[in-house]
């Protein structure tokens, strides 16, 4: 009793420790008072002013265009790339793997100084290298994500498909696209995730016009804290909680099973 | 005929990978291994060990350690009490202890910056308290602190993956043999846990090793990282080539503490990701 | 008799509103090879758990040597697990995993070799110390669970179904293993299993268990030849259960027809099971048994036949080593001392049991 006593008291101090800051943004949100300490009220100013102000909206937009673009994009590729790395012979699957780990162990500051280093050879920084370098580091996700997928299918399915008469891309979509549709979903809300909140790599590759949210609040905050960033980190809250529900009820076993879904920030 | 069919669908991604991580890397190195002059030369690593860069990577690492070992030290405990909850919403349990990380990570250090800035939150109840203010922002300890928060989630989740793993008939078994709580937990579980703790490691220490946001933010630019440096190179210097010759020390710091790590794994079976 | 060693007196055990096991009372002697059999879900595998210590009763005492252990745990107990997946430690080799119990007892490191030495020689894998436990199939990784039990010289060895994940032949041949390994230490086997067949080749005495109530405690001869109700004797091997009615002392009447039986004592005209063992049922001449019919079913099962005779409205199940062709027209005959008269359950639970069966 006493253990089960110590335990619930740990898991408390853990979860006000991870929880407590973003309990104040929000409170803060809709505090009347510029004050971060005194409670001046209940407003939804703050929310009205962040929908008002062009650098948020125009930072909220791009990061939306890029987000989806490269998550589309990068799912596409890295699903194809799946099946093929996954009809490779040994050795050039291992090749195929090991350069796909490069993103993923690779410091963030690094491939983003690299990325931009190569861009500014051929081209000026903007919204195209931007996405460039999200697609990058979003297409090691999928495969991931999907490579287990196609590695457990039963293969002779397929090739029973094929054998009763169906055409390669029927036997595809009806039999092999059902058995690795839920690791392409997870792979394409991981890139989701992973865009979103990405900041080195778009940092060194977005040039002077392009903002997205992380670039932007970067440097707002060396300018100094607006409380239309309060009600900002609200609704990005709420819209991760509800992105996250959705991924768990999609798969709530493969969150537990696959530690892919993750990956450090900055 | 058609496994080569089927092998041709990544003939996109090889030309990605191409284009877009072999070639990189190939630029940053011709880039260290160049003076501006583009004739080869090895200064732009040796910079490392001019004594600015020496104390800043020096510093980078000693908060690197600090926040790893913070990290694991509360995680583990954490993915225990975790893992052996039997009830039915566990996955939901589980489930908000790694929400805060999907939250934009620029938006969870301006919390802690509100929290910890001088006339923050904690320092008006520390006031109030009569304990009087402290100076929490803009010190290293501020960065680790930033750090640990930022990274714990990825310390939790392989450790708790692992631990889920351990059956509990091995746990069982482990006690009818005579052992007691501690020697389980010392013979069986964290050996049983290891790849879970290496992966956490490798998750948190690299990021916190490598990291320039954290320490600027909540360092006040104060706390002058082995990242900041390099990324001063970039922004506010002109000098790409000496930048290129630290990151490329960077990486190899990285690679080498991997590497480092794996040693530690004796079956091997460490998955990072 | 040797002495009682284990003594389980009035448990009673439930997860929430599931009552596993209701006052059980059961002893086991000292070098008894004892087995637990039953259905999934009788109480067995609960029952040997609270021997081993991994739970608690609700009420109730568990008395091993003369001592109270109800609430000791299992680290404290001088009692080894053999686990139903062996529960092999995946981090150790095979001695590592051997030397466990040992060193957490603080034996030198003399005596540690020497046990393990004798232990893999008594599995019958000397020299497979240093080997990893993935190198191992399912049937030696069994043998190591059980010498990594008995290298700490229990008193008691408790045995979860350790057979259940091996294949036919390998079971069968683990069963004599068994054996022989319990003639050779000397000590008491608490065996739980779902598998009549394993439980009739191994036990000196068998328990068998339905929905947490013990149905019959006796010798593997007496279960199988005196089952006390229809569950025993469906259980237990193959039978005929006919419902009857006991007419008089040494007389029942099955299926319309009254035959002689041994049995005395139920009264009279009393409705009772009635048992016949396949291979007790004679095939006669269609006028010379008590009854006639016609075999429906026909399978070869390689010592005998299986037999299907539909006679009375009853389909009988027969084992008979000549061979017939379906559609014969035969009679059935069984002699007084192969019929086994049962009263009929009481309780309703008891009769949910009959259904299930």
């Amino acid at each position: 009793m006493v253990k089960k006593t110590v335990s619930r008291c740990y898991l408390t101090v853990i979860f006000l420790f991870l929880y407590l800051p973003i309990l104040v943004l929000i409170v803060l949100s809709f505090n009347d008072s510029k004050s971060r300490v005194l409670w001046g009220g209940f407003t939804l100013k703050w929310y009205f002013s962040c929908f008002q102000d062009e650098t948020i909206m125009n930072a909220l937009t791009m990061t939306l265009k890029i987000t989806v673009v490269s998550a589309v994009l990068s799912t596409l590729i890295g699903t194809l790339a799946a099946i093929g790395i996954s009809a490779m012979k040994k050795k050039h699957r291992a090749i195929m793997l090991g350069a796909t780990n490069i993103p993923l162990l690779n410091a963030d500051i690094v491939t983003g100084i690299s990325l931009m280093l190569l861009f500014v050879r051929f081209t000026n920084l903007g919204f195209v290298t931007v996405l460039i370098a999200h697609i990058t580091f979003n297409i090691p996700y999928v495969i991931l994500n999907v490579l287990p997928k196609i590695n457990q299918a039963n293969r002779y399915t397929y090739e029973a498909a094929l054998d009763l008469g169906a055409s390669p891309l029927y036997a595809f979509y009806k039999i092999t696209w059902p058995e690795i549709k839920s690791g392409v979903f997870s792979g394409f809300l991981m890139a989701v995730t992973m865009s979103l909140d990405d900041f080195s790599i778009t940092f060194f590759t977005k040039g002077a016009g392009v903002n997205t949210l992380s670039t932007m609040l970067y440097t707002e905050l060396r300018k100094g804290i607006r409380p239309e960033l309060y009600a900002l980190s609200t609704l990005l809250f709420l819209l991760a909680f509800s992105l996250l529900l959705v991924m768990n009820y999609q798969s709530d076993r493969e969150l537990r099973h696959h530690p892919t879904v993750i990956r450090r920030s900055e | 005929m058609r496994r080569l069919m089927r092998q041709l669908l990544a003939g996109p991604y090889i030309v990605w990978i191409i284009g877009f991580i072999l070639l990189p890397v190939a630029v940053i190195l011709y880039y260290a291994f160049t003076s501006d002059t583009d004739s080869f030369t090895l200064k732009n690593i040796a910079a490392i060990a001019d004594p600015v860069h020496v104390k800043s990577i020096v510093l980078s690492l000693k908060l690197g350690f600090s926040c790893t070992l913070v990290c694991l030290l509360l995680a583990y405990p954490l993915a225990m009490i975790l893992s052996s909850f039997k009830f039915r919403h566990q996955s939901f349990v589980v489930f908000l202890f790694i929400l805060p990380m999907w939250m934009n990570f620029m938006l969870r250090i301006l919390s802690w910056r509100l929290l910890l800035s001088n006339n923050g939150l904690i320092n008006t109840f520390l006031e109030w308290t009569g304990i009087g203010r402290v100076k929490m922002l803009n010190t290293p300890a501020s960065v680790v602190f930033g750090m640990v928060y930022d990274f714990l989630p990825f310390m939790i989740l392989p450790i708790y993956n692992s631990m889920t793993r351990i059956k509990d008939d091995i746990i069982e078994a482990a006690k009818d043999l005579g052992a007691n709580r501690l020697t389980i937990l010392i013979k069986i579980i964290v050996p049983l846990t290891l790849s879970g703790i290496i992966s956490g490691v490798i998750m948190v220490f690299v990021p916190a090793l490598t990291s320039f946001v954290i320490s600027d933010l909540l360092g006040g630019g104060k706390v002058l990282l082995i990242g900041n440096v390099i990324e001063q190179e970039f922004m506010q210097g002109t000098n790409w080539n000496l930048g290129s010759g630290l990151s490329v020390v960077l990486m190899i710091f990285v690679i080498a503490s991997m590497a480092l790590m794996n040693i530690f794994d004796k079956d091997g079976g460490a998955a990072v990701w | 008799m040797s002495k009682k060693l284990i003594h389980f007196i009035d448990i009673t055990k439930s997860y929430g509103d599931n009552v596993v096991l209701d006052k059980l009372n059961l002893y086991v002697r000292e070098n008894e090879f004892i087995t637990l059999l039953g259905p999934s879900g009788c109480g067995k595998t609960t029952t040997l758990r609270l021997l081993g210590g991994f739970e608690t009763p609700d009420e109730g005492q568990i008395i091993f040597d003369g001592k109270d252990i109800t609430s000791l745990p299992p680290n404290e107990r001088n009692l080894n697990t053999v686990f139903q997946k062996y529960a092999l430690f995946p981090h150790m080799s095979i001695a590592e995993n051997i030397a466990f119990g040992l060193k957490i007892k603080k034996k030198s490191k003399a005596y540690i070799d020497d046990k393990i030495n004798y232990a893999l020689k008594l599995v019958n894998l000397d020299g497979f110390g240093s080997r990893t436990i993935d190198s191992l199939s399912g049937g030696q990784q069994q043998r190591i669970a059980i010498a990594r039990a008995i290298v700490n010289e229990p008193k008691v060895l408790l045995l979860d179904e350790p057979l259940g994940a091996l294949d036919l032949k390998l079971r069968q041949d683990m069963q004599y293993e068994l054996i022989r390994l319990k003639n050779e230490l000397g000590i008491t086997f608490v065996y739980v299993t779902h598998d009549q067949e394993e439980a009739l080749t191994m036990s000196d005495t068998i328990v068998v268990m339905n929905q947490g109530y013990i149905q019959q405690i006796g010798t593997p001869e007496m279960i199988y030849n005196e089952p006390v109700n229809a569950f025993v004797a469906d259980f237990i091997g193959d039978s005929n259960i006919i419902h009857g009615t006991m007419i008089c002392d040494k007389t029942v009447e099955i299926l319309g027809t009254k035959i002689p039986c041994v049995d005395e004592g139920f009264g009279t005209n009393r409705p009772v099971d009635v048992v016949i063992r396949p291979e007790d049922v004679e095939i006669t001449a269609p006028e010379e048994g008590f009854m006639a019919g016609t075999i429906t079913s026909v399978i070869f099962k390689g010592v005998h036949y299986e037999l299907e005779i539909l006679a009375n409205d009853f389909e009988w199940l027969v084992h008979t080593t000549k061979f017939y062709t379906v559609g014969t027209h035969v009679g059935i005959q069984v002699i007084p001392f192969n019929i086994q008269i049962m009263n009929k359950p009481e309780s309703e639970d008891e009769e949910a049991v009959e259904i299930d069966a």
